[in-house]
């Protein structure tokens, strides 16, 4: 019972910034933008720099939410 | 002449000790029959990663993207993006941490086992191993197209296409002779860091010659000034959005892929691989797709029918440098495929051959047929291959697409345990059907309802049909479960207790 709670607590946290990273993978707000920043599109910064904050927070994920949030036991 | 002779030099000796190494890693490594997929479940992160990695170190990778890049602009490295740094990373835990935890609980090593034991059904199983198979011809296609296309770049058209689709099928199939098809993960490994590195390297010598990326994106500027905005051209947000999913959902019921969900040593390379998942795909699709878009700026001339990258390196690298380019990426072609031919092989053994034609084979008379299926299965998507039924994008979406719709309903039957036989069935054979539909019959307009509606059709408002499919399937899984009862075979617990990470 309480290990459901637990579950559903991580997945309350980790769903909505998932959520986040997907929906923002492509930088809407510079749809039509063709600026250009030290020789690449602007939009492109945009995508190399969100994909490192998405190996952050996957990283942070995988300490501790991982298993919480299969509800899976370790041990 | 000269330069034709370095070419051909360089690309047959690569493939030649590619293939080589391939044989001694096997034999150093391992002689027994199945271990790799069946007893192994011992792969290491690196390995891991990169082993599932060398999956995207294919034709669609190396020269799809490239070339649609060069064509419409390099947006595809955003779609890429959502699709394999994020889509696939997450779904890499829910779909795969999940498959890991069921499968090394009761010892599953393909999917159509693992839907087959739960619910009950060897049927089950062996229709998820005939659709896997049927959507894998497409895919080891496109590795032959992307190679034909290759060496016409690289060559100017002097080898001609269906010569370089041929090369690279008989070094498939010798890879399957010799070797007894054992892949061999470390050889995809060390291929996948070679093309890492080769394409780093590509993109210094071409930005070196012209005068810097400024310089490159300069010249897009003022040749293709639409390539620089952000959508536009082909790039529509129903566009992005559709392939990203649909390639997402795809790859995850690839049978090499799929797969390898089972083979992880433990929990600890999965989360490494997961957080590392998004580093690489900026590390290899950033410099590979802006070569095919910065090809456009510089005004490269590609002839019909050829590749961007090749033409764009005989430009601006010594032509043995450019060989080498194509050469590392068919051995990395030819090294996925082996892996997707023998995950191919597995399914036809244990889900279709042993259950239903041969229960009693022994093993010997097994990897016989299974050897003689993959040659065969190779030549015919060699003759498929010759008849080019579109760019390597399209043939290999509409292959991503026909995986994509098994996905959902394995979802839904991993995590809810209200999930049927039926509604299986019903969610996994409606959306095949439909998908098959849209794909092979031609697009039809009836009037209906005193107005028009288009049958059959690829897209529907700019959303690939595929998507449709997979709704589809999603609904009649859960409305067929939620209607029938299960039944008396299946064992809902197989998903759900016991589970353990340690």
């Amino acid at each position: 019972m309480r290990r459901a709670m637990r579950r559903n607590r991580t997945g309350a946290v980790w769903a909505p910034l998932f959520a986040v990273l997907v929906a923002l993978a492509v930088p809407w707000f510079l749809w039509g933008d063709a600026r250009v920043v030290a020789g690449l599109p602007l939009w492109l910064w945009w995508h190399v720099g969100w994909m490192g904050v998405a190996t952050v927070a996957f990283y942070a994920f995988t300490r501790g939410a991982w298993d919480r949030a299969m509800g899976v036991n370790r041990g | 002449m000269a330069d034709l002779a370095v070419q051909l030099g360089v690309l047959g000796a690569y493939l030649v000790v590619a293939l080589a190494v391939g044989l001694v890693a096997y034999r150093v490594t391992s002689r027994d029959a199945e271990d790799y997929y069946l007893a192994g479940r011992s792969l290491g992160t690196v390995v891991l990663l990169f082993t599932t990695f060398a999956t995207l170190l294919s034709a669609f990778t190396f020269f799809g993207g490239p070339d649609l890049a060069y064509r419409a602009g390099p947006e595809w490295i955003l779609v890429m993006g959502v699709m394999d740094g994020i889509l696939f990373a997450l779904l890499w835990y829910v779909i795969g941490y999940k498959q890991w935890l069921v499968g090394r609980t009761h010892g599953y090593v393909t999917l159509g086992e693992m839907l087959g034991d739960r619910f009950g059904s060897p049927t089950l199983r062996g229709f998820v191993a005939a659709v896997s198979l049927f959507w894998l011809l497409p895919y080891v296609m496109l590795q032959q197209m992307g190679a034909g296309e290759a060496l016409v770049g690289l060559t100017d058209g002097l080898v001609p296409y269906w010569a370089g689709a041929a090369l690279i099928t008989a070094f498939m199939i010798a890879y399957v002779a010799l070797s007894g098809m054992r892949g061999v993960a470390w050889t995809d490994t060390l291929q996948g860091l070679f093309m890492l590195g080769v394409t780093w390297a590509a993109v210094g010598w071409v930005l070196a010659a012209v005068g810097g990326p400024a310089a490159a994106t300069a010249g897009l500027a003022e040749s293709k000034p639409e390539f620089l905005a952000l959508g536009g051209g082909v790039y529509t947000p129903q566009f992005i959005l559709s392939q990203a999913v649909v390639i997402a959902f795809g790859v995850t019921m690839f049978p090499q892929i799929n797969q390898r969900f089972f083979v992880a040593k433990s929990a600890r390379v999965l989360k490494r691989s997961f957080a590392l998942w998004p580093v690489l795909v900026v590390l290899l699709f950033v410099p590979a797709f802006m070569l095919g878009a910065w090809a456009a700026g510089l005004g490269v001339a590609v002839p019909e029918g050829a590749n961007v990258l090749p033409v764009l390196l005989n430009e601006y690298t010594p032509a043995w440098f450019a060989a080498l380019v194509v050469a590392g990426a068919m051995a990395a072609m030819m090294s996925s495929s082996d892996s997707m031919l023998l995950s191919g092989s597995s399914y036809f053994t244990r889900d279709l051959y042993r259950p239903f034609l041969a229960s009693d084979a022994g093993e010997r008379r097994e990897t016989w047929v299974a050897r003689v299926g993959v040659a065969l299965f190779a030549v015919l998507a060699f003759v498929a291959s010759l008849f080019r039924p579109g760019t390597l994008v399209e043939v290999g979406a509409t292959a991503f697409g026909g995986y994509a719709q098994l996905a959902l309903p394995v979802l839904v039957s991993l995590y809810w345990s209200g999930t049927t036989r039926s509604g299986m069935y019903a969610g996994l054979v409606g959306s095949q059907a439909f998908y098959l539909l849209s794909v092979f019959v031609p697009a039809t307009t009836v009037g209906a309802f005193g107005g028009e509606a288009i049958l059959f059709a690829r897209s529907y408002l700019g959303w690939d049909v595929a998507l449709f499919g997979m709704l589809l399937g999603l609904a009649l899984t859960v409305g067929v479960s939620a209607l029938t009862a299960p039944a008396a075979e299946e064992e809902a617990s197989r998903f759900t207790e016991g589970l353990s990470a340690d």
